[in-house]
């Protein structure tokens, strides 16, 4: 039941959520360098933000390795989605303990690892080496998504399309894709997000040519605040809801 | 039942054990490999293999860093716990139509890059930041807080950062809970508190389980939190292990830390797994 | 075309060890309306999906019109399948989930189109060919998922409980209406259900299944007035079974002793003295007379009335005999009859008439 102190208890989180944020947003406009004073509203700082090129430089890096990842992911996510439900074969619950295990781990191990395994293969660390890291960290999330959505369909679906005399790639094409879509387009959406704003395993497996923006913004933040970053992080916050809504209302589609 | 097209079933299944393998097993086996051999400054992984690097880690340095990350983890999956129950079941159990309004306005910290959001933690914690700031204004404290780079702010940080992670799996536990059952209890006689001590409690057991392990994990191992909000005073589990990587370059010790830690945590698991297997034997 | 489309010969199935279907043997004509019918578990989906090629026979042969199909596939056999759930594909329109099969075969567009009008107008639904399914009714859904089938030319159409998931008024218009499609198509159809009512009511032969066997092949008429034993008695509708032995035979006549009163039956089945039989008599064949009403108590049986169930169209009595056994009296309401109003408590008598029984071999459950 809602009574005020729930109520007030429940506006309280929002508030702690998102208080910092907001700070964030209003001082990205404030014309001062480092007064927390107000002294005007300003778009000095998103002027500086756009004219910084290799801020840039870093943001198209992450924009080109993030399409690639989630789109790369959405595949192979979704085959494994689809494989799960439809097929029985050898090692199926070992699968899904692996996709199990990999969602549980810690990006920290899951960095060093990929670290140690680059450089036993003697791979450079730069696009390829962030962009492996990334589609597999992906790929468990699209799967969960895929895998919740598939669950629903009614299993006679491809039986009855088989008695049909339909082949497995016209069932896929013809059936699966089709009713699937949307999962698949909000799990694109979550791995996008998810590269775009990765830092520890990118932290590890990232070389010195191809700098990403999440990095980026780590050395910048660690030299101190600055109000570029306030309306770097506001921009990026605005993009990331757009992405969250989109992919949300996506999910509500009914096929 | 017979497959008489399975090309497609082939190249699927293929696809996916040869990226999984190769990307995911392949790479955790190395990890345990890696702890095992010792290394010199031309190479990072090197033969012989040896024990030194988990004898190593017997020292107290270490084990007071292992100390120091469980605490901190255990106290921020509390936090996020007592703090996030009665949010999650508040929404979960809510009827009004901007209930999925409600649930998006979660669910937007919960994918928004965690690094702006510490960063926006740290503006609030500054000495002359906004905290600080409101307090003196108000009479409270006479001289700016340092709230900056203290454990206090690593707590915050961590708690800001992992409260979603736990209110989200609970939501989607309590909206189960069949009210129903609620119902029946209430009806048999039993108050508020047994019915919760006895019914909803076991019942959102496995959320709260799911949550804690969404919050304790990172907690442990997010290794920008500790360095922004803490500065170099703190070192968590994961500066560790990113220290002995990256700067140290000692490579096996970091492996055998990061090893010692996933066995620890799997026995934690176990333990749990077990003993609620043994609650529903004993029911039965 | 074989005069059996499908024929089974020693057809057994086993999953993971578990035995489902004994050694069956069945022929089914063309062009009937075939059921099978029996609880659930007995393994008549099974049977189904052996037919439809979904499940392989573990031992012994599957005939389609003449042709051994072992391990052909489903597509292939010329059997569709209407299932349970319907399994419509919910992002196509009636008129796409109906061509998906003509698509397959890669026919010409004209083709497929003419025939997919034409079984739409079959089963009435042309109006709707550019709905979805989530905007159809169940039962136009059903009709769809028949159209879907049918529209292929199938031998025979396998209906895996289509009826289950409606409404009684529904199922029993349903009921009617398959019956018609049936005898319109032509198309030999094998109907699966656990509802003897329905089996009785549409089929031309029902099979009862029980246990992976087949316990009976016969008409509606012939499992109901004549069941072979007494599982199929008790399936297809009620039964009230009278223990006895048989005292002497006189060809087809027999004398058994029930409650201690001597009766003559007639039987077609070949018995021996001295051996245990059940005497089945349908609540509808049991007479129940008030005291006052009878003079010769001979051939009767002592009880009390313990139920009184209304029904409308019948008066159902629960009557404890004597010996404390239990029958159920089905009566109809005859203007004539004075006496129809029995309380609680009442003391009866309970007969049938003779011959309207049916002997049973004695079986242990």
């Amino acid at each position: 039941m809602k009574n005020w102190p729930m109520k007030s208890y429940l506006t309280g989180i929002y508030l702690f959520f998102y208080i910092p944020i907001l700070v964030l947003i209003i001082y990205s406009f404030n014309n001062a360098q480092y007064s927390l004073v107000w002294h005007g509203f300003s778009f000095r700082w998103y002027q500086e933000l756009f004219s910084d090129n290799d801020l840039w430089i870093s943001v198209m890096h992450s924009l080109v390795l993030g399409v690639s990842a989630a789109t790369i992911a959405m595949c192979i996510g979704g085959l494994t989605a689809i494989s799960l439900f439809r097929y029985q074969f050898f090692g199926r619950q070992l699968l899904q303990g692996l996709i199990f295990i990999l969602i549980l781990s810690p990006d920290i191990v899951m960095g060093i690892a990929l670290l140690i395994l680059f450089s036993m293969i003697q791979l450079q660390l730069g696009f390829w080496s962030l962009l492996l890291a990334h589609i597999t960290f992906c790929i468990p999330f699209v799967v969960v998504t895929v895998s919740s959505r598939i669950v629903s369909f009614d299993e006679y679906i491809f039986e009855a399309a088989k008695d049909l005399g339909a082949k497995d790639m016209i069932i896929m094409t013809r059936i699966i894709l089709p009713l699937l879509w949307p999962a698949l387009f909000a799990g694109w959406l979550m791995s996008f997000t998810l590269s775009i704003d990765d830092v520890i395993i990118s932290y590890f497996v990232a070389g010195p040519d191809f700098e990403i923006l999440p990095l980026k913004i780590y050395s910048m933040v660690r030299l101190g605040v600055k109000p570029e970053i306030n309306a770097l992080c506001t921009v990026t916050f605005g993009l990331t809801l757009l992405l969250i809504i989109l992919s949300q209302l996506v999910l509500r589609k009914k096929p | 039942m017979k497959h008489h097209d399975a090309g497609l079933k082939i190249f699927s299944l293929g696809v996916i054990w040869l990226w999984l393998i190769v990307f995911a097993l392949l790479p955790f086996c190395l990890v345990t490999l890696a702890s095992f051999v010792s290394h010199d400054n031309a190479h990072l992984l090197m033969l012989p293999a040896t024990l030194q690097n988990y004898l190593q880690l017997n020292n107290s340095i270490y084990v007071k860093i292992f100390k120091q990350s469980f605490y901190i983890a255990g106290m921020c999956t509390l936090i996020c716990l007592l703090l996030g129950y009665p949010f999650a079941y508040a929404i979960a159990r809510m009827k009004s139509r901007y209930k999925s309004l409600l649930i998006l306005f979660i669910i937007i910290p919960f994918w928004t890059s965690s690094l702006i959001r510490t960063y926006s933690m740290i503006t609030m914690l500054k000495p002359k930041g906004i905290i600080s700031s409101i307090l003196m204004w108000t009479g409270v404290i006479s001289k700016p807080l340092p709230l900056l780079f203290t454990d206090t702010a690593v707590m915050i940080g961590l708690v800001y950062n992992l409260l979603p992670f736990m209110i989200l799996p609970l939501l989607t536990n309590i909206e189960r809970l069949d009210n129903r059952l609620i119902d029946a209890a209430r009806d048999l006689g039993a108050n508020r508190l047994t019915t919760f001590r006895k019914i909803i409690l076991p019942l959102t057991m496995p959320g709260i389980m799911s949550g804690s392990i969404l919050v304790f994990l990172p907690a442990m191992t997010i290794f920008y939190i500790p360095d922004l909000l803490g500065g170099s005073k703190s070192i968590l589990l994961g500066n560790l292990i990113q220290n002995q990587f990256l700067i140290a370059q000692n490579w096996p010790l970091g492996s055998a830390i990061s090893v010692v830690f996933t066995l620890l945590l799997g026995i934690l698991l176990l333990i749990y797994w077990r003993s609620s297997r043994k609650d529903t034997q004993d029911l039965l | 075309m074989a005069t059996n489309i499908i024929e089974l010969r020693g057809v057994s199935k086993s999953i993971h060890g578990h035995g489902i279907l004994h050694g069956l043997n069945l022929e089914v004509r063309n062009g009937e309306f075939l059921t099978l019918l029996g609880p659930s578990g007995c393994g008549k989906t099974t049977l189904l999906r052996l037919i439809s090629g979904f499940e392989e026979p573990t031992t012994g042969t599957v005939f389609i019109n003449g042709k051994d199909v072992n391990g052909l596939a489903p597509h292939l056999r010329h059997v569709h399948t209407v299932f349970q759930s319907y399994a419509l594909f919910p992002h196509m329109t009636v008129y796409d989930n109906v061509a998906f099969g003509l698509r397959c075969q890669k026919l010409p567009k004209a083709e497929i189109n003419a025939r997919v009008v034409e079984v739409l107008r079959t089963v009435k639904l042309e109006k709707y060919a550019n709905r979805k399914p989530d905007q159809l009714s169940g039962g136009q859904q059903q009709r769809v998922a028949i159209a879907r089938a049918v529209v292929n030319r199938p031998l025979v159409l396998l209906l895996d409980e289509p009826l289950s998931s409606l409404d009684y008024r529904l199922r029993k218009t349903m009921q009617i209406e398959l019956k018609q499609l049936q005898r319109k198509l032509g198309i030999t159809f094998i109907f699966v259900t656990h509802d003897q009512e329905e089996a009785l009511s549409m089929s031309d032969r029902v099979v009862v299944m029980h246990e992976g066997q087949i316990e009976q092949v016969g008409t509606p008429r012939q499992v109901y007035e004549a069941p072979q034993n007494l599982t199929v008695a008790q399936f297809i509708g009620e039964a009230n079974i009278f223990d006895s032995e048989i005292l002497a035979i006189d060809g087809k006549q027999l004398t058994v002793n029930i409650q201690g009163k001597q009766r003559q039956m007639k039987t077609n089945r070949s018995f021996d003295v001295g051996q245990k039989v059940h005497i089945l008599v349908r609540p509808e064949d049991l007479r129940v007379w008030g005291q006052s009403e009878v003079d010769n108590s001979n051939e009767m049986y002592p009880g009390v009335v313990e139920e009184v169930i209304y029904k409308g169209t019948t008066v159902d009595l629960m009557v404890r005999l004597a010996n404390n056994q239990l029958v159920a009296a089905t009566e109809f309401f005859d203007e004539d009859d004075e006496k129809l109003e029995y309380t609680i408590g009442e003391a009866v008598w309970a007969t049938w008439v003779s011959g309207w029984e049916v002997v049973l071999p004695y079986e242990t459950s």
